[in-house]
């Protein structure tokens, strides 16, 4: 083997242990941040060995034996170094557990995976911190690579993920699943972290990429990884369902020249059928589960009546519009209550439509959203009100920050003739 | 990226000697480490060729050829679909595959197009599938 395939086949089998084995030594050393450098620490040495000796037959049991050595002569050393400050009166602090060291031997890794995933994602750090910090230690990704999909200068996330690690140590975060009325809560806020880096390569929201696709099979992956842990949370199935689902269109929502084609007009051809066919099951199980009012399970509910529409003209509306309304009850919000005009336009026409978003013209909290202009610009074409509609989705497009979006909505707003827009 | 991941047919399996307890346990325990990696997408066992048949094509003629077919190595017995990212993931899985025969067997690892790969079609040729996609639909 040469010494790049040996390199290739490292990286490999790292990025398929990493997670676990900086799960295992965090368990070990009660510190992510040591964790994460131990397990860089065993991969060095295999970068140093294995070329030499060949990848071992069971590499990553050497990975954890490895790092888990060192963990534990790190804790030993630490303890004679407490025991010492202890002599000449220092307190120990009460608050540091002592390391479960037989424990972390044998048993089941995916708990000590689930608290990662639930430290990564704690509440004491900021949303972008928990997204870095999930990306690195759960998804594998070098410091580099979270850079590059965020599109921000790599110190500045290697910085984010320091500032994290050290969060985490400061607040002495446990390393443990929350249990009773917290859990819900904290595993709200692991799933807003997996759907934030989706979204984030499924629209990207500056520049002009219309989406990354390797943020979204990133963030698949640490949901499918989710749903193996919880397999009786009925909310991360639905996240997964809508993950599956929105994935599915991915390769039809851009055109030749990388242009965004909308859903209706989408070549259904191009779907993924493979992704529809696992997103649907998804949603059965979150809803065999009782999750079937989930906020997630609801908004897949809606991607799955796209799915299974074999046209655009097949799409049952009124169900849609129906689920929209459930979301508003659950999850109340002027952006719910824009798509669900946009419903209610194709079910009962768009003077219904139009109707519910003209409410939503005051909203605070849409003034600046492109959305807004645009669906109202849409429906108001549909009526024929050509010149409203034009200064609506020419507005839309002057909001955007999307470039390729901001071509599509001026393309849009040229078809509704070369009419002057009315003074305002 | 995705790839296909092929378990080559054998002489037992072409036969149709199922698999002992032991291989299906073992089996079982892969595809569950698989799924818990979020790797598995898709995959199922494919019967002997014997339960199968095959098209042939020559210019406007086709001949359907029942089977069994009798070059036995080139067969596929079994398939996955896995979401890796790159090759040499899919190798590192692989090797901790089960010997999925009770002979000596192989594994073959094929990555699928993504539409990446076609960056280099005109926009007609993609503008004119696209059209043949529609059409199918409708149909």
């Amino acid at each position: 083997m040469s010494v790049s395939a040996a390199h290739r086949a490292i990286e490999a089998v790292f990025r398929i242990e990493s997670a676990k084995l900086i799960a295992r030594l965090t368990r070990i050393v009660r510190d992510v941040g040591l964790a994460e450098e131990l397990a860089q620490d065993a991969l060095v040495l295999a970068l140093e060995r294995w070329p030499a000796t060949g990848v071992p037959a069971n590499p990553g049991a050497w990975l954890m034996t490895t790092a888990r050595n060192r963990a534990i002569d790190h804790v030993r050393r630490r303890k004679l170094v407490e025991r010492k400050h202890d002599e000449i009166g220092h307190d120990l602090d009460a608050r540091q557990e002592s390391p479960d060291l037989v424990a972390a031997l044998d048993d089941d890794v995916g708990d000590d995976l689930l608290r990662l995933v639930f430290t990564a994602c704690h509440p004491v750090l900021a949303p972008e911190a928990r997204v870095a910090l999930t990306l690195r230690l759960l998804g594998g990704l070098a410091t580099a690579e979270i850079a590059r999909a965020f599109l921000v200068p790599e110190p500045t996330i290697a910085q984010r993920i320091v500032r994290a690690k050290r969060a985490l140590a400061e607040a002495n975060v446990p390393f443990e699943v929350p249990r009773g009325t917290e859990l819900a809560e904290r595993l709200a806020s692991v799933l807003a972290v997996i759907y934030l880096v989706f979204n984030e390569g499924y629209a990207a929201t500056a520049g002009d990429d219309w989406m990354r696709p390797e943020l979204c099979e990133d963030a698949l992956r640490l949901g499918r990884i989710l749903a193996g842990l919880m397999p009786a949370e009925p909310e991360v199935h639905g996240l997964v369902a809508l993950m599956e689902l929105q994935a599915s269109r991915s390769q039809a929502r851009i055109g030749p020249t990388g242009e965004p084609i909308l859903l209706l007009e989408q070549n259904r051809a191009r779907w993924d059928h493979l992704l529809i066919r696992r997103g649907l099951a998804s949603l059965a199980r979150a809803i065999e589960l009782g999750g079937g009012r989930g906020p997630y399970a609801l908004q897949a509910a809606l991607a799955a009546c796209h799915a299974r529409a074999r046209t655009g003209d097949d799409t049952d509306w009124a169900q849609i519009a129906a689920l929209y309304a459930i979301l508003a009850e659950v999850l109340p919000s002027p952006i719910v209550e824009l798509n669900r005009a946009v419903a209610l336009g194709m079910a009962d026409g768009p003077a219904a439509g139009l109707a519910l978003a003209d409410q939503l013209r005051d909203e605070p909290s849409l003034a600046g959203y492109h959305l807004l202009p645009a669906v109202r610009g849409d429906l108001l074409r549909k009526l024929g009100r050509f010149a409203e509609a034009r200064q609506e989705l020419e507005r839309a497009a002057s909001l955007t920050h999307n470039a390729r979006e901001r071509t599509l909505l001026l393309e849009r707003a040229a078809a509704c003739g070369s009419i002057p827009p009315l003074p305002r | 990226m995705r790839v296909m991941v092929m378990v080559k047919a054998t002489k037992d399996s072409e036969a149709g000697v199922m698999p002992t307890e032991k291989l299906l346990s073992e089996m079982t325990k892969f595809n569950e480490d698989l799924v818990k990696a979020g790797v598995l997408l898709d995959g199922s066992g494919l019967k002997p060729t014997s339960a199968g048949a095959k098209v042939q094509f020559s210019g406007a003629k086709r001949t359907v050829v029942d089977g069994p077919f009798a070059e036995t190595k080139e067969l596929v017995a079994g398939f996955w679909i896995w979401q890796v990212k790159s090759l040499a993931e899919a190798i590192e899985w692989v090797k901790r595959c089960p010997n999925p025969m009770h002979e000596d067997s192989e594994i073959e690892i094929r990555p699928l197009f993504e539409m990446s790969d076609f960056a280099d079609a005109s926009p007609e040729t993609i503008a004119r599938n696209e059209q043949i996609g529609r059409d199918i639909h409708r149909a």
